[in-house]
């Protein structure tokens, strides 16, 4: 492959509930820290949730993050982290040559939320309804909000691709830089999920939405005991580039984006399919060239619902049965970062090309034999040596599933 | 309200619109804009605290009255001499 095809991360931004750098993300997974506390919400009272601790004022004024929204926040903050880590000449960067490309699983719940609230404090007046509304509740909002705070003229989306949407900001990005539409794409996904009561209630309804007495092990994938998803916020964000763009600037390579794919189920609005998601997975590897003993990390999507777990072991079991990939899941320690979900699980494994180990999955105390899985890391992290591929799982409602491998770079 | 407590009022509306500025010295001769960032958005958030605090409703072609502080207290004075602050 010419290098101009190939597409590679070279800088880092991430808020998650246990981590506001990828160092930090990075130690807390190591360390089995939770990042899943307990959280009060409008209407329902106390749940559980995954909370972000970023710097807020970092990159933004307090007038901005006002009129903004917190998915406008998370992302600002996330995409100036990682310019920044890419070690990018910013100010003599063509901005018009940038995209910015991130998924997010809703936006606009939060927004029309708060504003109901207002106006019910005035006898629902619509004419206290606030001007900032459409701009807050536009679909592109995220990323717009990171075009107008960093000057980029390029293109950008915001791509609603349910939980599967954080791996389609970085697809989205690998496929314009092959179309060359830009140079540096700004990508990966959000989440300001928690600030909505609707998405709690919602899974509530649906029984799905986790309790524990203890905060840091309600989110228990693949458990016989785990009762549903604990909500996260957070957001993942890269700058990715073709590789000969990176090699001219003398960039830091973390990884190669080698293969990807995304289906639909066509079945149900919220039950996943294993089907589609293991063809996800084979078409992913079968277009980076990969067979399934090239991988060493499975970073799984579970997200500790009975049949969201079943279903993707399912998948996982018929592919990398007899291989040895190890298995992982990182929204035991963070909860389910919706958007943001797929970049950040890539992202906290991604460390392991350098320091050779997998992160656990944790609160696994009871495995569901329906979730039997070949080399699933139980509790502790384990030392592999060497890490050359990861494979990413996000999956979302509707049916949509989406894969990404990165393969650590060798030149 | 008087016009001193009118002034108030507004000069808290401009702390939580535009709470990077330092409004210590503003001038109420000179236009908002002449000393703050305050862009039309900012300006119709002026107009909807004083619907949500007052119930006032001003008119789109009123709102040149709005430009200053003088302006504006002078503006709203005859509207609110019946209102207690607060209220």
């Amino acid at each position: 492959m010419l290098d101009q095809d190939r597409i590679v991360i070279t800088g880092i931004g991430l808020t998650s509930p246990n981590g506001n750098s990828l160092a930090e993300f990075r130690q807390n997974l190591l360390n089995g820290k939770s990042g899943v506390v307990n959280y009060e919400t409008r209407y329902m009272g106390p749940v559980l949730a995954g909370v972000c601790n970023f710097d807020e004022l970092r990159y933004q004024k307090k007038k901005d993050i006002r009129r903004g929204t917190r998915a406008g926040s998370i992302a600002v903050y996330c995409a100036n982290e990682a310019v920044r880590d890419a070690g990018l000449d910013w100010p003599n960067v063509a901005r018009d040559r940038v995209g910015v490309y991130i998924g997010i699983t809703e936006h606009g719940n939060v927004e029309t939320e708060n504003e109901i609230y207002e106006i019910s404090k005035f006898q629902y007046d619509t004419k206290v309804w606030s001007h900032h509304h459409n701009p807050r509740t536009v679909a592109n909002n995220a990323a717009g909000e990171v075009t107008l705070n960093m000057g980029i003229t390029g293109p950008h989306l915001t791509l609603g691709a349910a939980c599967a949407a954080g791996n389609a900001g970085f697809i989205q990005a690998a496929q314009m830089l092959r179309l060359d539409e830009v140079d540096i794409a700004v990508a990966g996904g959000v989440s300001e999920s928690i600030h909505t009561f609707g998405i709690f209630a919602s899974f509530a309804a649906q029984g799905a939405l986790a309790t524990h007495e203890d905060p840091t092990k309600a989110c228990r994938p693949f458990d016989i005991n785990r009762n549903g998803i604990v909500v996260a916020e957070g957001g993942g964000i890269c700058t990715v580039e073709r590789l000969s763009h990176a090699l001219a600037r003398g960039a830091k390579i973390y990884a190669e984006i080698i293969g990807y794919a995304m289906n639909s189920d066509a079945r149900d609005f919220v039950l996943p399919d294993a089907n589609r998601q293991a063809e996800c997975i084979q078409l992913a590897m079968k277009r980076a060239k990969i067979n399934v003993d090239q991988i060493d990390i499975v970073s799984s999507h579970a997200t500790a619902t009975e049949q969201g777990d079943i279903e993707e072991a399912s998948a996982l079991r018929r592919i990398f049965a007899g291989s040895n990939a190890v298995i992982n899941n990182t929204k035991s320690f963070i909860g389910h970062a919706m958007g943001a979900a797929g970049a950040l699980e890539m992202l906290g494994n991604l460390p392991s090309f350098d320091d050779g180990i997998a992160h656990a999955t944790i609160n696994l105390d009871e495995l569901d034999p329906r979730c039997a899985l070949p080399n699933l890391v139980l509790n502790q992290p384990r030392e592999l040596g060497t890490v050359n591929c990861i494979l990413n799982n996000s999956f979302g409602m509707l049916g949509i599933n989406s894969v990404v491998i990165i393969r650590k770079y060798q030149g | 309200m008087t016009s001193d407590q009118i002034r108030q009022v507004i000069l808290e509306i401009l702390e939580r619109i535009a709470p990077d500025e330092d409004l210590t010295d503003l001038d109420d001769v000179r236009p908002f804009r002449e000393q703050m960032e305050l862009d039309s958005m900012d300006f119709l958030d002026i107009v909807m605290e004083l619907r949500k605090m007052y119930r006032i409703q001003i008119p789109e072609e009123d709102y040149s009255n709005l430009n200053t502080m003088a302006g504006t207290v002078s503006y709203l004075l005859p509207r609110l001499k019946d209102v207690a602050v607060g209220a």
